[in-house]
């Protein structure tokens, strides 16, 4: 007999029991840190220092401070922004999209997921902010009764973009602090000291583990993906809608959401990607992160690296199609003319870098999918790079354009920003379970309360091969 | 003794997910109504077991997402078009194709802040303190334990017949909980 196939392969590997679940899992919350993991909080947290102070410097002496130029108003502060929030995307669709799918192998991945989401939306929320220049009177955008009796101009998608965000902020919140509760309960019952104790069992809220609990609880959740889940979709869209509704050259297309919501799927992956694969080398957690959950991430990645590149694609043949000059223009500019160099980084990496993943040996090599997953976060960035400079630099009027290039300003936000990622990231999984232990137990085969013939797919499989 | 600590009910182990189905379905048959059955994580047909039936819930949320979507048109009709009327590149006052984006923001909000809130609510919780924490052998049930506890309130309740039925059942061991 052939190998068996890898989605016949069990979920969690290394037989594993309910107690050695919560054993393993608890074990890193609850025991000694790993020198590694202060090593790298000493570098995250440097970065966000350059961040906090970068911002200072933003707040006191004005936006003159970033290369912004004349036809270029909006640099690098929208690029990250739509760059972050591109990345929280997979985790959403991991934990809610799938979850509606019944993909049963998320169960090992979406808590930290989701908490990556939350941090990339956190980080994605700074710049717009700091972008207004007063950053005190950044309450204008809320519709809030005000001394000018002035109300927000509901026609703008910048408006629409800070409901789209906020709430996408808040709905994801919710949804990790419900998945975590159960965890949390049993991280209060294993509690050895007063303060954990204390701490855990305001956290777990009382919560008891009883199926009349349970009942409410998974519709609770079952609602809350299926509201994160048009969400993902419409976030994005929200926000190249930005572009889109701006007669700019290169900007003005109906492409937009579809085509940034593919991209933020893409680059969401390649991150969560990187960070599973360090996660479970540091802390080995090779039996709930396996091969075969990171070869489905690499499967989605070269799914959606396609969709990009075919976004691509289309962005240049409906240019020439529209016979529009300014929009053939701003594409055959785009990749010859002053940003070509960020055109093709951007090409090699989304469209080029994915087409290693068909084939089953590099989709499922660790140190391959590492440096791809890298790449193509590098190449998401200059994706929003090239869309946002290359339109505003070279626009209808030759007389206007200039070229922009960033301070150094521009670059500690950016690598800033990283710092506040990776800050909030290493604190998650240093104090709080970072796989969820009530979701893995229940895709145990033990947890099969009625035989193979009755389960979904990959239960009945799991259970046959264990 | 029994008066400085009033009995709340038996708590009883079990020994696999399998097994405490069986027994939800056993103890529901004898005729208990004030019972729970305890899991580390939700066991798949224990509705049906216990004789629960479905989460409200959902109404909850489709009311609140209701109500998000009106309040939002409201908000939306009334700045633009009564208290702050501006004229904006000659769109009409009330644009309702753009306000499309806030309204489903609201409404998405709404549902999720219910679904959340409503959970807490018909779980009542969050709470300090249940009498099944009372028991030291009850931590399990966020690792590997299963439990059925049958509380006082019950009319069928009574200490000792309730604790041998739970034992004739399969329970591996069977204890009493007070505060």
């Amino acid at each position: 007999m052939a190998a068996p196939h890898p989605a016949d392969a069990p979920l969690i590997a290394g037989n594993q029991t309910f107690g050695t679940v919560t054993e393993r899992i608890s074990r890193l919350v609850e025991g000694r840190t790993p020198r590694a993991w202060y090593i790298v909080f000493a570098a995250a947290f440097s970065l966000l220092l350059v961040f906090v102070g970068t911002i200072g410097h933003l707040v006191w002496t004005g936006i003159g401070i970033w290369g912004l130029n004349v036809p270029v108003g909006w640099g690098w502060a929208i690029v990250n922004f739509v760059f972050w929030v591109g990345i929280g995307h997979a985790g959403t669709l991991i934990s809610a999209i799938l979850f509606l799918m019944r993909q049963r192998w998320r169960t090992s991945i979406n808590r930290f997921a989701e908490a990556m989401t939350l941090f990339a939306v956190l980080c994605a929320l700074m710049f717009p902010a700091f972008h207004v220049g007063r950053v005190w009177v950044a309450y204008y955008m809320f519709p809030v009764p005000n001394q000018m009796s002035m109300w927000p101009n509901w026609r703008s998608p910048l408006l629409w973009d800070v409901f789209a965000v906020s709430t996408y902020f808040t709905v994801s919140l919710l949804f990790w602090f419900v998945g975590l509760i159960p965890d949390l309960a049993t991280l209060r019952d294993r509690a050895k000291t007063k303060l954990r104790r204390l701490i855990f069992g305001v956290l777990a809220i009382g919560w008891r583990g009883g199926n009349r609990q349970w009942r409410h609880y998974e519709l609770a959740y079952l609602l809350l993906a299926g509201l994160s889940t048009p969400l993902v979709l419409s976030v994005h869209s929200v926000v190249s809608t930005d572009f889109a509704v701006s007669i700019l050259p290169g900007w003005h297309t109906t492409i937009f959401p579809p085509y940034f919501v593919a991209g933020a799927i893409f680059s969401g992956f390649a991150m969560v990607l990187t960070l599973a694969i360090i996660a479970r080398r540091v802390y080995h957690l090779e039996d709930f992160i396996t091969v075969n959950h990171l070869e489905r991430m690499n499967k989605i990645m070269l799914v959606t690296g396609m969709m990009v590149g075919y976004a691509y694609a289309t962005e240049f043949f409906i240019a020439w199609y529209s016979g529009n000059i300014y929009e053939i223009f701003a594409f055959v500019n785009r990749a010859t003319g002053p940003y070509a160099w960020a055109y093709w980084i951007m090409v090699s990496c989304n469209v080029l870098v994915p087409q290693f993943f068909w084939f089953r040996r590099w989709r499922t090599s660790i140190p391959v999918m590492f440096v791809a997953s890298i790449l193509i976060n590098v190449g998401m960035w200059f994706e929003r790079f090239v869309i946002v400079v290359s339109s505003l630099a070279n626009d209808f009027l030759p007389s206007m354009w200039a070229y922009f290039k960033p301070t150094i300003f521009d670059v500690s936000m950016l690598v800033g920003s990283f710092g506040l990622f990776f800050t909030l990231f290493l604190l998650f999984i240093r104090f709080l379970p970072m796989i969820s232990m009530a979701e893995v137990k229940s895709v145990l085969p033990a947890a099969n309360v009625h035989g193979s013939h009755h389960g979904s797919g990959a239960v009945a499989a799991s259970s046959e091969s264990a | 003794m029994a008066e400085k600590h009033p009995i709340r009910g038996v708590l009883a182990e079990l020994d696999s997910p399998a097994a405490l189905l069986t027994a939800a379905r056993r103890v529901r048959e004898a005729g208990y109504r004030e019972f729970d059955c305890h899991s580390p994580f939700p066991i798949h047909g224990m509705d049906d077991a216990m004789g629960l039936r479905r989460s409200p819930l959902g109404w909850v949320v489709g009311g609140a997402a209701m109500l998000g979507v009106g309040s939002a048109i409201l908000l939306q009709w009334w700045t633009s078009t009564v208290d702050y009327r501006f004229l904006i590149s000659g769109k009409p006052y009330f644009s309702f194709q753009a306000y499309v984006p806030v309204t489903f923001g609201f409404g998405v909000l709404f549902a999720a802040l219910a679904a959340g809130l409503g959970m807490l609510h018909f779980n009542r919780l969050p709470r300090l303190h249940h009498a099944v924490f009372s028991s030291e052998r009850f931590r399990k049930v966020s690792d590997d334990g299963f439990f059925v506890s049958i509380e006082v309130g019950d009319r069928l309740f009574d200490a000792d017949r309730t604790a041998d039925f739970l034992r004739s059942i399969g329970a591996t061991h069977v204890e009493l909980l007070s505060d």
